[in-house]
């Protein structure tokens, strides 16, 4: 699985210089990333992908679900791509329509990557932000305990709680999220220790305003955009876990899919005259990954003050 | 991927009565057969094996492997029917509870030691005791051996296992009640021989390459586990000169499509065929794809439970769930392998076994569906009022699309909303054996080659009813075939039964779908139970 | 610098014991149990099976059991689904092969990622840099359970030039394929880091100093600006590391290498609990390690950081 540790270093970074330049940094920001053109191909891309996941199914022809049992057995011939019999993408293997399934599969990756990072991105920037604010022991303690958690080999515990607690659709977005909060939490953690000294952090702890809420209403908010960067590297990084997990068999239950499920199940038919349940997926699979990427890229980059 | 593990089927028959003539052995190589220089025979597996060690073998893959290189009283021919192994034959009393076994002289171990009726005494006493803990330690309890179930709960010592070595050539069994098909259960791996002298010098490491030392055709050179399992030609083996195949290879494979891709590039000779592979492979290599009668039955179980769905406590919703699914398209179009449609329970092509006449058997399948709509309307079921269903099935990829398709037809004909529920094996068995389900997959092996052993599942008081099926009148028709002349008319009765109360939907019967090279001669596509020992194979030069 | 060796050790024997706790709870959390099958074992049967593996004794005794078994006689128990073997047999014979492949595959992704990297750096915005960019996001996002059978088609089906599973004891020939399948992805992240950090450094203005010098080009690069950009490639291999040990699952289903990572996978569905507890200290461990390793390696390069 791809880095995030690397981002995470260079995030914590980049923070600090652009809470020590100030606000006009974000500005800046905003000018780069627009002057950076694979970052704008990456966001046409990714609203391409978007629209098609959410307006897919209006232009598909069949129910995502629904079998055409004259074509089940006779796939390699009959359930090919065509405009004509409206299997824009084919059939896959049990006689559905691919493009109705392709969509839902979009549906359900971009889901699973985006709640997944909104759960890692919550729980590591609370976690962070309180380790940060509390300092001394605490903040000792807290950090101690992301390292040692950072040992663990959670895509084995994630493969566990799967087995344990039934595949559910909640528990791949629970686990995925878990899994890189981690990261998340450091960062938080660094950006707070920066923030905490200024002025009006001071003014409110001075006024009595109690802890918790300086955090929520102080600190949070002035973490949010390099959150939102990482958030962004994150995402591309959820959907490969989630391919891998589908792959084992655990991932979303019938007639619901994920592009993982379908990538998987088309890979493991390639061998048999049938291509497009493998490719049709992939391009999209690809499509997704690379946008997020190169949207991610962009952004931190454009918040990179150092000139390059 | 799949991770299930075929369960082993224990071989018994109680129609087959053996002569107890001494057929010479079998495999006769052709004298005008090409035979290939290299006689090597490699095949694939899907997973490593529990164990080799013959009283704990549990497994069908375990068991072919236990069949080559031990060897029991009796074998079994190309069709099945039994032939000498080290017995030559057997004498029973009157009274059908002592069997006296008349052991060959010549019965060598690997290390050249003679093969003693002691070794069948130890062998069988060690697999009933509870130190060693056997999963396979009942097989001695249903051979019906005296004080076997004493034995296996740690009351009694093992020795008081109804056993005894008269001499080195006289093996004695004693049963506790009269079983005819007793030597049929003798082909099964937990009743080979196994050394004392070996067990004990090497403790629990006796099964690895270079201690074991075994009885039968092949001798064990190699085991990497989840990699590959070598046998070689047993030079001390008695019938030594009729063995053809010298080294036998398992593979582990896991995918089973990477098998066929192998298998096409010619690394294995044998491999399992793909979910809906076997017509476009029977059509390219007609000589190599097979696909013979295996002894299982596929169905759905509804679950019948006191605090089960009220919907399914109704016979009429039962019925037209069962009509709806058209049976020709699961196994004409998604497995096509050869399989057959199913209406009633045991498999068609068990010994003895005569077809019941079912009435939706002969209806087409528009029939079928009219009659399920109208059945489910009686009920109280349609569009104001939808039915839905809880669909439970292990992770698997033929149970996945059978599901998928079965999903279909009931929201199809029926408007029923069925939500599927893939889970994998052991969270499965939990579910399914506490009625954690509406509907649920099962699949059953025969245990022997008759009829019961898949009806006996319908007794009320069965361990594996998971239905909870609780009808009277047909525990009553299945006690009384036990004792029956003619079983099959209490079968036909239990069958109908069944087809009219629809505890569960038979689906298809199970076939054996396979690709072997078409250089490998010999291979038992007769055996119903698929036991095939390596020994009777041989390899021809590919032309 | 020792103490803090010392220290990261110390970490590592709670990390450890929390792994073992959280394992062990959620495997007896888990439905179903390792000697469940399709038909339930007699009662009688099951009760000798459960006293042989001690499954009869308390909760809190089996845990206790085991981690003193662990810890003082480096015993892991035997394997409750392979039933003539110990858990330290299934490691002793699997962990050597995953090693082997993982090694190589991770030799092959830093050099080739690094060199690539390097080169595409070098010439920023020549054909060999956009192809380097292109070619490793694509084998970044390819999945490698498409990556397996798609080599698998080509080199064992259609060329026949290399066999399609198995280990033989490590030959090469047998290496090939699984290196292959699991480098590639790693390459393809470490070239795009490589390049990127590379990029930062020739910009920098102690590298522009050097240049201005006059000193020649591939010795700025190799003396000087080399050992900064390898600063996130090193920060990325602990990620890098955890990654492989996770797709050696894959190398194993695909290419029937019979490393540890089938087992986890196995063993997690048999619920096979003394094999699932073994695996995950043993990968918890290496991954203590390996972190420990690459954070040295990191303090070393980086004149930054004191410890």
């Amino acid at each position: 699985m791809p880095a995030y540790s690397s981002d995470a270093e260079r995030l914590i970074e980049v923070g600090h210089l652009a809470e020590v330049q100030g606000r006009s940094l974000w500005a800046d920001a905003r000018t780069r990333f627009v002057r950076n053109k694979a970052a704008m191909a990456g966001l046409f891309l990714l609203f391409v992908v978007a629209a098609f996941a959410l307006f897919g199914q209006f232009i598909a022809q069949y129910e995502r679900d629904t079998i055409d049992f004259t074509l089940i057995g006779a796939n390699m011939r009959q359930g090919v791509p065509s405009i004509e019999t409206g299997h824009y993408f084919g059939t896959d293997a049990s006689g559905r329509d691919l493009f109705a399934r392709v969509v839902q599969g979009t549906q359900i990756s971009l889901m699973v990557g985006i709640i997944g990072a909104l759960v890692a991105v919550i729980v590591g920037t609370l976690y962070g932000a309180i380790a940060g604010y509390a300092g001394g022991r605490t903040d000792d303690i807290m950090m101690r305990i992301v390292d040692v958690l950072m040992s663990i080999p959670f895509m084995f515990v994630l493969i566990l709680m799967l087995v344990i607690f039934g595949r559910s659709i909640f528990m791949l977005f629970l686990g995925i999220g878990l899994i890189s909060w981690l990261d998340m939490a450091r960062i938080a953690r660094g950006q707070t220790l920066t923030i905490k000294n200024k002025e009006f952090v001071e003014v409110a702890h001075a006024t009595g305003v109690a802890p918790f809420k300086i955090i929520l209403k102080h600190i949070v908010p002035n973490l949010l955009g390099i959150v939102i960067v990482y958030a962004t590297l994150l995402v591309p990084n959820m959907i490969i876990f989630e391919s891998f997990i589908s792959f084992l068999g655990l991932g979303v239950q019938e007639p619901n899919t994920s592009l993982g499920a379908l990538i998987s199940e088309g890979a493991s038919n390639m061998a048999y005259g049938v291509l497009w349940q493998l490719y049709f997926p992939l391009i999209f699979f690809v499509l997704t990954i690379f946008a997020f990427f190169f949207v991610g890229d962009g952004l931190r980059d454009a918040l990179d003050p150092k000139d390059r | 991927m799949t991770f299930t593990r075929r369960h082993l089927m224990a071989s018994t028959a109680a129609l087959m009565v053996l002569s107890g003539t001494t057929a010479i052995a079998q495999s006769e190589v052709p004298a005008d057969a090409n035979l290939a220089a290299d006689q090597t025979f490699t095949y694939r597996v899907g997973d490593e094996s529990p164990s080799i060690d013959p009283g704990k073998v549990e497994d069908v893959d375990g068991s072919d492997v236990v069949r080559d290189l031990f060897e029991g009283l009796y074998n079994q021919d190309a069709d099945g029917n039994l032939v000498p192994g080290v017995a030559l034959d057997h004498t029973v009393s009157d009274d059908g509870l002592t069997y006296t076994f008349n052991l060959r002289e010549d019965a060598m171990w690997s290390n050249g030691e003679p093969v003693t009726a002691g070794d069948f005494v130890y062998a069988w006493k060690r697999a009933a005791s509870p130190e060693l803990a056997s999963p396979y330690s009942w097989f001695i309890e249903l051979m019906s051996i005296e004080n076997a179930s004493a034995v296996i709960a740690g009351e009694m010592e093992p020795d008081a296992l109804g056993v005894t070595a008269i001499d080195d050539t006289t093996l004695e069994v004693k049963l506790s009640t009269p079983l005819p098909y007793f030597p049929q259960m003798l082909t099964h791996g937990t009743t080979f021989p196994v050394l004392q002298s070996n067990v004990e010098e090497f403790g629990d490491a006796w099964t690895q390459p270079g201690n074991m030392v075994s009885n039968g055709a092949y001798v064990l050179t190699e085991l990497v586990p989840g990699e590959r399992t070598v046998r070689e030609r047993n030079e001390m083996y008695w019938d030594n000169e009729n063995t053809t195949i010298e080294r036998v290879v398992k593979l582990v494979v896991p995918d089973e499509n990477v098998a066929l891709t192998r298998y096409l590039a010619g690394e294995l000779d044998r491999t399992d065929v793909p979910a809906g592979q076997f017509p476009r492979l029977s059509e390219e290599y007609p000589e190599q794809a097979i696909s013979v009668p295996e002894a299982c039955s596929y169905y759905y179980m509804f679950n019948l439970r006191e605090n089960g769905p009220e919907e399914l406590k109704d016979e009429r919703v039962r019925n037209a769930l069962s009509l709806a699914v058209d049976r020709d398209i699961i196994v004409d179009a998604v497995l096509a392998g050869g399989q057959k449609p199913a209406y009633y329970f045991s498999h068609w092509a068990t010994a003895g076994f005569e077809e019941p006449e079912i009435a939706a058997a002969s209806m087409t399948q528009e029939e079928r569906n009219a009659r399920a709509v109208e059945l489910l309307e009686e009920a109280g079921y349609g569009s104001d009022n939808p039915l839905t269903i809880d669909l439970v099935y292990n992770t698997n990829e033929s149970h996945k699309s059978v599901a998928i398709a079965v999903s279909q037809m009931w929201k199809q004909t029926l408007g029923v909303e069925t939500t599927l529920s893939n889970q994998e094996w052991q969270t499965f068995l939990d579910a399914r054996g506490s009625g954690d389900f509406d509907v649920a997959r099962g699949g059953w092996c025969a245990d022997y080659n008759e009829a019961s052993t898949f009806l006996d599942l319908m007794q009320s008081g069965s361990g594996y009813n998971d239905s909870k099926y609780v009808n009277e009148e047909v525990d009553q028709l299945l006690a009384d075939a036990k004792t029956s002349e003619t079983p099959n008319e209490q079968y036909t009765q239990v069958e109908q039964i069944i087809a009219e109360e629809m505890p569960i939907i038979p689906i298809y019967h199970y076939a054996a779908v396979d690709m072997l090279s078409d250089q490998i001669e010999n291979w038992p596509v007769n055996n119903f139970e698929q036991n095939w020992y390596s020994k009777d194979l041989y390899k021809i030069e590919s032309e | 610098m020792l103490s803090f060796i010392l220290k990261r050790l110390a970490i590592a024997v709670p990390t450890l014991l929390i792994l073992v706790v959280l394992s062990f709870v959620l495997m007896y959390a888990a439905p179903g149990g390792p000697f469940n099958s399709d038909r339930p074992l007699p009662p009688q049967v099951l009760a000798n099976i459960e006293a042989k593996y001690g499954l009869d004794q308390p909760f809190w005794k089996q845990i206790v059991d085991y981690v003193t078994n662990v810890v003082f006689h480096f015993d892991f128990g035997p394997s409750f689904q392979y039933e003539d073997r110990t858990v330290n047999d299934v490691i002793a014979q699997g962990f050597p092969v995953t090693l082997t492949y993982g090694f190589w595959s991770f030799v092959l992704a830093v050099v080739v990622g690094v060199s690539l990297g390097v080169a595409a750096a070098i010439r920023q915005n020549s054909w060999l840099d956009y192809l380097a960019v292109g070619v490793s996001i694509g084998a970044q996002v390819l999945p490698n359970f498409v990556m397996a059978p798609i080599l698998l088609l080509i080199f064992t089906l259609w060329l026949g030039w290399l066999p399609g599973g198995g280990w033989n004891g490590g030959q090469w020939q047998y290496l090939i394929m699984p290196v292959i399948a699991l480098s590639t992805s790693y390459m393809a992240s470490i070239a795009r880091i490589t390049r990127s950090s590379m990029l930062e450094v020739l910009n920098s203005n102690f590298i522009r100093t050097a240049r201005a010098k006059g000193l020649p080009g591939g010795r700025v690069i190799r003396k000087h600006a080399l050992k900064p950009a390898m600063l996130p490639v090193i920060s990325y291999l602990g990620p890098a590391f955890v990654g492989m040990i996770t797709g050696s699952v894959i190398i194993d289903i695909f290419f029937s290498t019979g490393g540890i990572g089938v087992y986890f996978v196995n063993s997690a569905f048999n619920r096979d609990y003394s094999v699932i507890m073994g695996i995950t200290i043993l990968v918890g461990a290496l991954t203590i390690l390996f972190n420990l390793a690459v954070d040295v390696i990191y303090a070393w390069i980086d004149p930054k950081i004191r410890y």
